[in-house]
């Protein structure tokens, strides 16, 4: 009983599930379903379909060259039983498997950092460039703070040019 | 082989038939379509085509007659015999005669016509030399017809002779007719011959084989012979003395003791003695039949006297020097009936027949080469001293000790089974004989996969050593990271009065680009408030005031300005300078202030008053303009209060009218409108 992988997508191909294809050359090509199958029948590269391991790996998008991954290799030859051995493994596959999680993610994470660098950068420009729509330049010169001015009705005082000529004339 | 096979003849077509095959052959594959207009040249082709072709499978046809029919000096005497007294040797020769004479004729017709054809001049001249050519040769072929006719006969005749291969074994049985020749031959071979009460049931050779000592023995049955002088037998007769005559075989000769084949035992020996010249070289046996119905020793004394003439006769041809003994086995007795004695005459003729082969074999110059395969040379010993083969002895203890190893028997795993219940309830323990580090993990079940991996692929004798250097590696760069996290977070960090600037920012971006796209896209179908009634748009000071200063500004001097500069106050400037300047004149100051204000405020400066009357606009007085007015106001009051648009508007009302949009074209498709 083996785990194997999808050649199209790369993901593992559980016992009862897939589809295997022998070539006139003798080449295997194992299927998780129906969609990769599909996808190889109409001659489709994996490298360019978006969803796909391999196009992930390629474009950088997914961790692909690392230490944690050398650990597990397809062995030719199988090793002699060995009861710590086994269990040695088994309880080393569980550190590794945390390991390689958290390496996915940590890279993930900097991937994403990228993004957030400008942001920040757009954010301030904008900043600078829009606050004359909420703070008038010359309310600016008054105070020079980022304080967004209170919405509440100043106090308007008119003054009436009538009574004051009026006044003059009387 | 011709020798002994004469089924592969093929048949020889009667004199017509052979001409219409021929003909029809020549009109098949030659050219058929000729014209006056062709150059002579192709005619005279044509036609000498056409004859040529005739002639030529003439000749194939008639050749094949003459090679495939036996030339009787060439076969085997035996059949050259034969052949001959069936069917007449002479007869034979000149029919194959003829036909060779035809196909020469055939030959010399067509060189003629063909040098005769090279000068033909017409169309018509080459024609009708070609059909005299082919009339003649079939004229030639039809005179033969007899021939063919006859050779036809003979054919069928060939194929169902009996395959008798004239250098094997072969046992002859001969005699009067009735005797039990074919009774005998029907009960040693699966021969079927038939056997009937009248004489010469038998009217030809027939053939039987049976075995004896691993080989196979050819038996003939002959038809009857009667005792005649030679030139008076009839051609069944001849058969039989034909097979004696040639065939190398041992000759049974029958004798029928009780005399009810209807003839004597006298006649019968008289018979034998008028034979016994074609006996010579021939191992004979002297066989008495139908001992049921009389048996040899109740016999008279004169036909025991024949019999033991015929015997002595007979045990001359034995090789010389036998014992007497050997010479009893000349004359034996059966009975066909009661298959009495049968066995024992097919076995001694047999033996008789190999003994006589072997000798003459060996006497032959070939035996020389297969001489080794007869005669193993033994070495004489030269003393009496015996001389076992001498194995060593350590040899033969080994060998005796692994007699007894396997004598032991090991415990199989059928057995195993077995004692556990059987094949359904015990299943054998595969793993029972793995060579391990250590024999308690034999029965260990190792998972094969574990959290989506397969285990195998992690297996590693140093993967314990490879895991803490991994972990150091992780250690290591979780540092590195960290470190790198701390420097970057402290720059660039938005504050919160920042973030809430932004916030509004874009808020208000947002809205202005709600609007425009509301004006954009519906310009066309939506009511638009006007402006004076829509308290958004309004263009009024108190509007002006609250933007401002929600922009953080003092509007109040903004306010003023815009009071000041209102089309309410325009006309005050005048007369605000007028009232400075004629500051004493007699102006009238008497009239109050609001009168003034309500002038004003209530109408442009530019206009009239509303019912004045104009000289142009065609109304009668004053009073009839003011209701006209108040008419046109009226009608429009109410469209204006829906704030509906009308054409007036630059607005299509009706995108799609339906006198454009509807109804069949008298010509042409209506796709497009």
């Amino acid at each position: 009983m083996r785990l194997e992988k999808c050649w199209f997508c790369s993901s593992t191909i559980y016992p009862g599930h897939g589809i295997q294809f022998v070539r006139n050359d003798c080449t295997v090509f194992k299927f998780c379903r129906s969609k990769c199958h599909k996808n190889f029948k109409m001659k489709r590269n994996p490298r360019k379909v978006r969803w796909t391991k391999k196009y992930r790996e390629l474009h950088n998008k997914d961790l692909a060259r690392d230490t944690v991954f050398e650990f597990e290799r397809k062995r030719q030859r199988p090793e002699r039983y060995d009861r710590n051995l086994v269990e040695n493994t088994l309880k080393a596959m569980k550190k590794i498997d945390d390991i390689r999680v958290s390496r996915r993610e940590r890279f993930w994470l900097n991937r994403m950092k990228v993004k957030k660098i400008k942001e920040r950068k757009e954010d301030l420009k904008e900043l600078e460039q829009g606050i004359d729509l909420v703070k008038a330049p010359l309310a600016f010169q008054e105070d020079s703070t980022l304080t967004i001015p209170n919405a509440k009705k100043m106090k308007v005082v008119i003054t009436k040019p009538d009574e004051e000529s009026h006044q003059m004339e009387e | 082989m011709v020798q002994y096979n004469f089924k592969k003849i093929t048949m020889v077509p009667s004199g017509k038939d052979f001409v219409d095959i021929i003909l029809s052959r020549t009109q098949r594959q030659t050219p058929t379509v000729v014209h006056k207009g062709y150059a002579i040249s192709r005619l005279r082709q044509f036609y000498m085509r056409k004859v040529k072709y005739t002639q030529q499978n003439f000749y194939e046809k008639l050749s094949a007659i003459i090679d495939e029919f036996p030339r009787l000096d060439d076969i085997h005497p035996f059949y050259g015999d034969l052949l001959h007294v069936l069917y007449n040797k002479d007869h034979y020769k000149l029919a194959l005669g003829q036909i060779n004479t035809a196909r020469n004729l055939i030959s010399k017709i067509s060189k003629d016509y063909i040098r005769l054809l090279k000068y033909g001049d017409s169309l018509y001249r080459c024609k009708t030399l070609k059909v005299a050519a082919l009339g003649r040769m079939c004229t030639v072929v039809k005179k033969i017809s007899p021939s063919l006719a006859y050779l036809e006969q003979i054919r069928q005749h060939m194929a169902r002779l009996p395959s008798i291969d004239p250098n094997t074994r072969t046992i002859l049985i001969c005699g009067y007719p009735n005797v039990g020749k074919s009774s005998f031959i029907n009960k040693i071979t699966r021969a079927d011959v038939d056997v009937q009460p009248y004489a010469f049931t038998t009217k030809s050779l027939f053939v039987g084989h049976t075995d004896y000592k691993y080989l196979r023995y050819q038996v003939i049955d002959t038809p009857g012979i009667l005792d005649r002088p030679l030139e008076e037998r009839n051609i069944i007769e001849m058969c039989s003395i034909t097979a004696l005559a040639h065939l190398r075989a041992a000759v049974l000769f029958f004798l029928d003791v009780s005399g009810s084949c209807g003839y004597s035992i006298a006649q019968q020996a008289a018979l034998f003695h008028s034979i016994k010249s074609l006996f010579l070289n021939k191992p004979l046996l002297v066989v008495c039949n139908k001992i049921d119905l009389q048996p040899l020793e109740s016999l008279s004394e004169e036909d025991r006297k024949l019999v033991m003439e015929m015997k002595d006769e007979a045990s001359k041809t034995l090789n010389g020097g036998d014992d007497p003994e050997l010479a009893n086995g000349v004359l034996l007795s059966m009975s066909t009936l009661t298959e009495d004695g049968v066995i024992a005459v097919k076995n001694a003729a047999c033996e008789r027949l190999l003994n006589q082969r072997v000798e003459m074999k060996l006497k032959s110059k070939k035996i020389n080469d297969c001489l080794n395969r007869f005669h193993v040379a033994m070495p004489k010993p030269r003393d009496g001293k015996e001389r076992p083969p001498s194995i060593p002895q350590a040899v033969l203890e080994a060998k005796a000790a692994q007699a007894n190893v396997e004598r032991e028997k090991r415990k199989l795993e059928k057995d195993l089974e077995n004692e556990n219940g059987g094949a359904g309830v015990y299943s054998a323990s595969l793993k029972k004989n793995y060579i391990l580090p250590n024999d308690e993990w034999k029965e260990d079940l190792m998972p094969e996969i574990f959290e989506g991996h397969n285990v195998t692929d992690f297996v590693d004798p140093d993967i314990l050593q490879r895991l803490q250097e991994l972990e150091r590696e992780e250690g290591l760069r979780m540092e590195g990271e960290n470190e790198e996290n701390d420097e970057m977070d402290e720059e660039r960090e938005l504050s919160l009065e920042e973030r809430e600037a932004l916030a509004e920012i874009r808020k208000k971006k947002s809205l202005l680009i709600q609007e425009h796209r509301i004006k954009k896209s519906t310009a066309e179908s939506r009511s638009v408030i006007p402006r004076k009634f829509n308290k958004d748009k309004a263009f009024t000071s108190e509007r002006m005031g609250r933007d401002l200063s929600r922009l953080g500004l003092d509007p109040s001097a903004a306010i003023n300005r815009a009071r000041s500069r209102s089309v309410s106050q325009r006309g005050r400037k005048r007369e605000r300078s007028l009232a400075i300047e004629d500051e004493g004149e007699g102006m009238d100051i008497d009239q109050p202030n609001k009168k003034l204000r309500m002038r004003s405020r209530s109408r442009s400066q530019s206009r009239g008053p509303p019912g004045e009357l104009v000289p142009g606009e065609g109304f009668k007085d004053s009073a009839q303009k003011t209701k006209a007015v108040k008419l046109a106001k009226k009608a429009a009051k109410k469209r204006n209060k829906d704030a509906r648009r009308g054409e007036a508007d630059r607005v299509i009302l009706n995108m799609k009218p339906k006198h454009l949009f509807s109804g069949k074209r008298s010509i042409g498709k209506t796709d497009r409108r």
